[in-house]
């Protein structure tokens, strides 16, 4: 008996061994790291979206045999959200590949937040594709922190000007009721000071009211909404805070048609819970749902055909967080190919694609060639802006699916963009951070 | 064999009293210490440093804090998270709004300021007990996190309530790397854990044990429950405190209150319970298998299926499958934790190779 065990530990310790000697990667790859959340309260977002961004990668693999033929490599690290095992799977990811990782994109506030620091020192870029911190917005300060095409404080203006268009002018906002409904964490709260200075610009009455994480219970909050009768309701919410808001929002009977979500309270799988009573509830969006797209069809055509696609749940491909998944890898395919365009067609290390991000210029006639027109806005980031975009489109659920009801409407930045240096540079201060002089920057 | 401790002699009451009475286990623990605090930072990588090795003698740290209060004085508390997360942000204010203390001290009166708030949640450990207690010390997890989240001034007004801690540095050498980061958090909990290993050997260590055990005993031989029970709430609230500066500064880089969510403060009980109540190693070993095991378990099965067509969200769930399925193995094999397993090995040793 004895015995049997200790060949038992022997084949263990020896398969292990194996293991541990198997990795060898072949040279001339571009690795990307994949800190996904497969797990946990938020595991249908981070399913879908790591799962496109996946499959895009794989569409360039198997499609275009990689970026100029740098073909992509990637490994998952299961962050399962939380902060200290996102700072865990980035520490382990961010040396390997050839040339270490190319960036970052951890999809939880929490989680950019921890990593800020750290990636300057290790020069590797963080993407916070809406998300993360705002005021990093300003480059000059945040060289390798991006939150491109929108982030919190721009889609608030983009809401309140939506909202202007509906009331027939945003001169109409003035003495109108507004609520900002907002998750009880670091997300929820970023909007806060831009909703309040709108109320100083355009005049209306504005009401702050958080739910405490994670948000199943909004029976109070709702009932201070009734009291308070607003014309409109804004919310800031994320998992499973969602449909109880549509759910209670249904119960005292407020219109659908006047809660606005922002782009992390508008996905089928936050509405389709409540059923035919969300109807008319729209949302925020930064890419549309379904598969009107050409770079979808490509994908599925490709990558689902050679039975390669990552999603299990294959109805879930078009779905809105899926269709993130993909313009996160178009995003992050594009910027790697503009560094190529200065660099050489080989693999990059982060501080070479830091560069690409920062000169990444995505017009309507690149965004046709990659098969995304209407599927993702127009981006010029600059050494000084790392937003590039700042525009939304926004959505109504129908009860079966999502119909885009605008077109891009426009950030306000002249109201943004002092509030983000101002916040950046106390941030710069307080930590010490010299300002980055823009102009003697290479292009 | 190799572990006898015949023939060693204690011929005075220093002897006697040691920490480590055998020859064994102080050339052991001077290994490790070497170890540690040489071999570690000359061989280990970043990720090991940055990423499992700090993080772990942090959470080390913080369920020492809760085995003086839980192990030795018999106190439930779930309140950890709590107490770690006044630490934190005590120490981010203080290096805010005071700046030119040394880092050092900074964090000694981050604990203090987090033991203060320990004994005033540990006020009603006078009139409840058992789980009762751990019930209300659920108080001061919800309202710290309530406090932190809604009075502006603790964050310092950040819009998000989401701080970056400060750089840290000690006499002017600037604390960046891996290596010097962890030989601080190293230095702090070693001394710490000495602390804690030799409070328990004391008048009032002892005096916590019998209140454990039959806290009206006690009273009747004479020791003040109050002070006592107090007392263990400071203590262990400053060591919680403590650990929480060191998870914001040397581990994640940011103060947030979500960080010390109630989820830590159960993931820290669960530290104590599987590494041994009452123990000093057991704080340590329990901190290894809570934090490290998950993190080997991703690593594995990644490993294993590399090139593999299994899913990883399939591969996610198993390793919360496989991590729940070896924690009630191990109660189930030994209830007592791993100290007490690391005990039993050791008078194994003691006999071994010869069974008699």
């Amino acid at each position: 008996m004895r015995k049997t065990k200790r060949w038992w530990w022997l084949g263990a310790a020896s398969a292990l061994v194996l293991v541990w000697a198997a990795p060898a990667r072949a040279e001339g790859e571009q690795f990307m790291p994949v800190p996904s959340y497969r797990v946990g309260p938020y595991a249908a977002g981070g399913t879908s979206l790591y799962g496109g961004f996946i499959d895009y990668m794989n569409l360039i693999n198997l499609r275009d045999g990689g970026i100029n033929g740098v073909k992509l490599t990637w490994e998952e690290c299961e962050t399962e959200y939380k902060p200290d095992r996102g700072v865990e799977c980035y520490e382990r990811l961010k040396g390997k590949g050839p040339t270490g990782a190319s960036m970052f994109h951890p999809y939880s506030t929490g989680i950019s937040y921890a990593l800020i620091s750290k990636v300057s020192q290790d020069k590797i870029p963080l993407v916070t594709i809406a998300h993360g911190r705002t005021d990093a917005a300003d480059g000059r300060y945040f060289p390798y922190v991006f939150p491109l095409i929108t982030h919190y404080w721009s889609q608030n203006t983009d809401i309140i000007r939506y909202i202007g268009q509906r009331e027939g002018g945003v001169a109409k906002l003035k003495g109108k009721k507004i609520v900002h409904l907002h998750h009880g964490s670091a997300y929820g709260k970023e909007p806060n000071v831009v909703f309040q200075k709108q109320a100083e610009k355009y005049g209306y009455e504005a009401k702050i009211i958080e739910v405490p994480a994670p948000g199943s219970e909004q029976q109070a909050q709702w009932l201070e909404i009734r009291q308070f009768k607003p014309d409109w309701v804004i919310v800031t919410g994320w998992g499973v805070m969602n449909p109880a808001m549509l759910k209670n929002a249904a119960r005292v009977g407020f219109p659908m048609d006047h809660i606005i979500g922002n782009f992390w309270t508008g996905s089928e799988e936050d509405v389709e819970p409540v059923g035919a009573a969300a109807k008319g509830y729209i949302s925020a969006a930064i890419n549309p749902s379904g598969k009107d797209f050409k770079v979808i069809q490509e994908i599925e055509r490709v990558v689902y055909g050679a039975g390669k696609g990552n999603m299990v749940d294959k109805k879930r491909v078009g779905s809105i967080y899926y269709n993130r998944g993909v313009l996160t890898g178009i995003v992050s395919v594009e910027a790697i190919r503009v560094a190529q365009g200065k660099f050489g067609k080989k693999p990059l290390t982060g501080e070479q694609i830091r560069w690409g991000l920062e000169n990444l210029n995505l017009d309507p006639a690149r965004i046709a060639a990659i098969g995304a027109t209407n599927f993702i806005q127009p981006l010029k980031v600059t050494c000084s802006d790392h937003e590039g975009g700042g525009a939304v489109k926004f959505q109504q659920w129908d009860g079966t699916k999502w119909k885009v009801i605008s077109d891009w409407v426009q950030a306000d930045k002249e109201l943004v963009r002092p509030l983000i240096e101002e916040s950046a540079s106390k941030y710069a201060k307080e930590n010490n951070i010299p300002q980055r002089d823009c102009a003697k920057e290479s292009t | 064999m190799i572990y006898r401790e015949a023939g060693q002699f204690r011929t005075t009451y220093a002897a006697d009293q040691r920490i480590f009475p055998i020859v064994q286990d102080r050339a052991g623990m001077a290994l490790l210490l070497a170890v540690a605090f040489v071999g570690v930072p000359l061989v280990a990588s970043e990720y090991a440093l940055s990423g499992l090795l700090i993080p772990m003698l942090v959470l080390a740290l913080a369920a020492l804090g809760l085995n003086i209060l839980t192990g030795y004085a018999g106190q439930f508390s779930l309140g950890t998270a709590a107490f770690m997360s006044v630490g934190a942000f005590a120490a981010y204010n203080l290096q805010l709004r005071l700046p030119g203390i040394p880092l050092l001290v900074i964090f000694v009166l981050a604990g203090l300021i987090a033991a203060a708030v320990g004994m005033v949640f540990g006020l009603p450990s006078l009139r409840i007990k058992g789980f009762y207690l751990a019930v209300a010390t659920l108080a001061a997890q919800f309202f710290v996190d309530w406090l932190f989240t809604k009075v502006g001034w603790f964050s310092n007004y950040s819009s998000s309530g989401v701080i970056t801690a400060q750089p840290m540095a000690i006499a002017g050498i600037p604390l960046e790397t891996p290596v010097r980061r962890y030989l601080l958090v190293l230095s702090i909990v070693s001394l710490l854990a000495l602390v804690a290993k030799n409070l328990a050997r004391t008048r009032t260590g002892r005096s916590w044990m019998a209140v454990r055990d039959m806290d009206v005993a006690a009273e009747v031989i004479g020791i003040p429950i109050l002070r006592t029970k107090l007392l263990a709430f400071g203590l262990s609230s400053f060591y919680c405190g403590v650990a929480g500066a060191l998870w914001a500064f040397a581990y994640l880089g940011t103060v947030e209150p979500q960080a010390f969510d109630l989820q830590r403060s159960f993931q820290i009980l669960f530290m104590v319970i599987i590494g041994g109540l009452g123990t000093v190693m057991g704080s340590f070993l329990g901190a290894a298998f809570i934090m490290l095991f998950p993190l080997f378990l991703n690593w594995a099965f990644h490993a294993v299926v590399r090139g593999g067509e299994v899913r990883a969200g399939l591969l996610s769930q198993l390793e919360l499958v496989c991590f729940g399925a070896l924690i009630i193995v191990f109660l189930i094999v030994e209830p007592h934790g791993f100290a007490r397993l690391w005990q039993i090995g050791k008078e194994k040793l003691r006999l071994w190779p010869f069974p008699h």
